[in-house]
């Protein structure tokens, strides 16, 4: 089946509701479409305290919520986990297939954000929550006493290693660089505990099991050696990626990261196609310039009707 | 109390009427954090696309999660959530740690259709 709309955003985030309580109350009639729920990371965020009109910091998962509804409030359409298969971001009219249904629009923004970055190493995936994960807070706590590695040196790597220092008996930091680059008084941190040692020069190549122990391979990347560790859980964080899957076979211009290219108003080379939020090349990514980015795009997409 | 929109599970007792009163019960047990979080979401969605399936939720750090926690199919788990699928009373599959909309429909299409 076909359905009709003035606007599709693609990516139900920050960027992407702004976007649609602004649309929405202008009478241009639209959709958005998310791959998952919607709140983007948001949703995920414990605690948010810098986002502009909350005194105490904000759950994130409230605080999308309450996008959420605010958008619906003014009429926006969402089709939620909806899985889509293919796309075409040229000429006037637009189309998006998802769930075996079409969606047309004159006009489309692209708003999937991003997510954290995969080793894509043999054994990351079906290890994944059995010795392998990506989260401190949710499961930090099945390591106490134990020993683990932490695969990462930025911010949140080291961020979410201090927090695990508060279970385990000991941290290996595995870092492809010399110095770690998370912020200095973070990374000072680490480096004076006495229960960290990092792997320095050192990629993970693979992840194996042995019995309740995880077993990891990491090529140190002057020597090319291979070295071997065994421990009783990994940690993986080693940054985002744009969640740009889905336009891969389009004509839109990427930077050499991977994020889209646009302009002030956030305008891809495409025509009536924009980008808002963290998919979009640009320096900072927080809420609060998501919500901007989506509402600069929503802006032009009303001058435009 | 988890903050979701699904039916919460508050013991194994209301677990048990829920598996023996539906033939197919999709329970995630988990906290409010960032890898369970998504998963309600898609339950939550999921509950209108698939009215066949009962979707609920179960609070980890209750004591009363211990019907989930010590499965046999959960016993290699180290990641929130423990995400449980059973139908007809027995559990058909077990998952630890985020999964999304994707992974999840899948899952259902495996062990559902």
């Amino acid at each position: 089946m076909i359905h009709h709309f003035d606007l599709i955003i693609i990516g139900a985030g920050p960027a992407g509701l702004a976007a649609a309580i602004y649309t929405s109350r202008a009478a241009v009639k639209t959709l958005v479409i998310d791959e998952s729920s919607a709140g983007g990371q948001v949703k995920t965020t414990h605690q948010v305290a810098n986002y502009p009109g909350f005194i105490e910091p904000v759950s994130g998962y409230q605080l999308a919520s309450n996008m959420k509804k605010q958008a619906e409030k003014y009429g926006t359409k969402f089709e939620l986990a909806a899985e889509i298969t293919d796309l075409n971001l040229v000429g006037d009219e637009k189309w998006v297939k998802a769930d075996g249904e079409t969606y047309t629009a004159k006009h489309i923004i692209i708003a999937t954000g991003s997510s954290p970055r995969l080793l894509n190493v043999p054994g990351e995936k079906e290890f994944k929550g059995a010795g392998i994960s990506y989260c401190a807070t949710c499961d930090g706590e099945f390591y106490t006493g134990k020993d683990i590695v932490v695969v990462g040196g930025g911010n949140s790597a080291m961020e979410e290693s201090l927090s695990l220092l508060q279970f385990v008996n000991s941290i290996t930091v595995i870092h492809q660089f010399d110095t770690l680059q998370a912020e200095k008084i973070t990374a000072d941190k680490m480096i004076q505990s006495p229960k960290v040692n990092i792997l320095w020069s050192h990629e993970p190549r693979g992840f194996e099991k042995n019995g309740e122990k995880m077993i990891v391979t990491a090529e140190n990347l002057k020597t090319k050696e291979m070295v071997t560790i065994e421990r009783d859980g990994v940690f993986i964080f080693v940054g985002m990626l744009p969640n740009v899957g889905v336009l891969k076979n389009t004509t839109l211009e990427f930077s050499k990261y991977g994020y889209i290219v646009t302009n002030e108003n956030m305008e891809t080379n495409i025509e009536g196609v924009y980008a808002a939020g963290d998919v979009r090349d640009k320096k900072y990514r927080q809420i609060a310039t998501a919500v901007g980015d989506g509402t600069v795009a929503s802006l032009e997409v009303i001058r435009k009707m | 109390m988890l903050q979701t929109n699904l039916e919460h599970l508050m013991n194994k007792e209301e677990l048990k009427t829920a598996i023996d009163s539906n033939e197919m019960v999709a329970v995630c047990c988990g906290r409010m954090g960032p890898m369970c979080i998504p998963v309600y979401e898609v339950f939550d969605i999921f509950q209108e696309k698939y009215p066949n399936i009962k979707f609920m939720d179960m609070e980890f750090d209750s004591p009363e999660s211990a019907v989930i926690r010590s499965l046999p199919e959960c016993s290699t788990f180290r990641g929130l959530p423990f995400t449980v699928y059973y139908r007809n009373g027995k559990v058909v599959k077990a998952t630890s740690s985020i999964q999304n909309a994707k992974q999840i429909k899948e899952i259902i299409e495996e062990v559902f259709s």
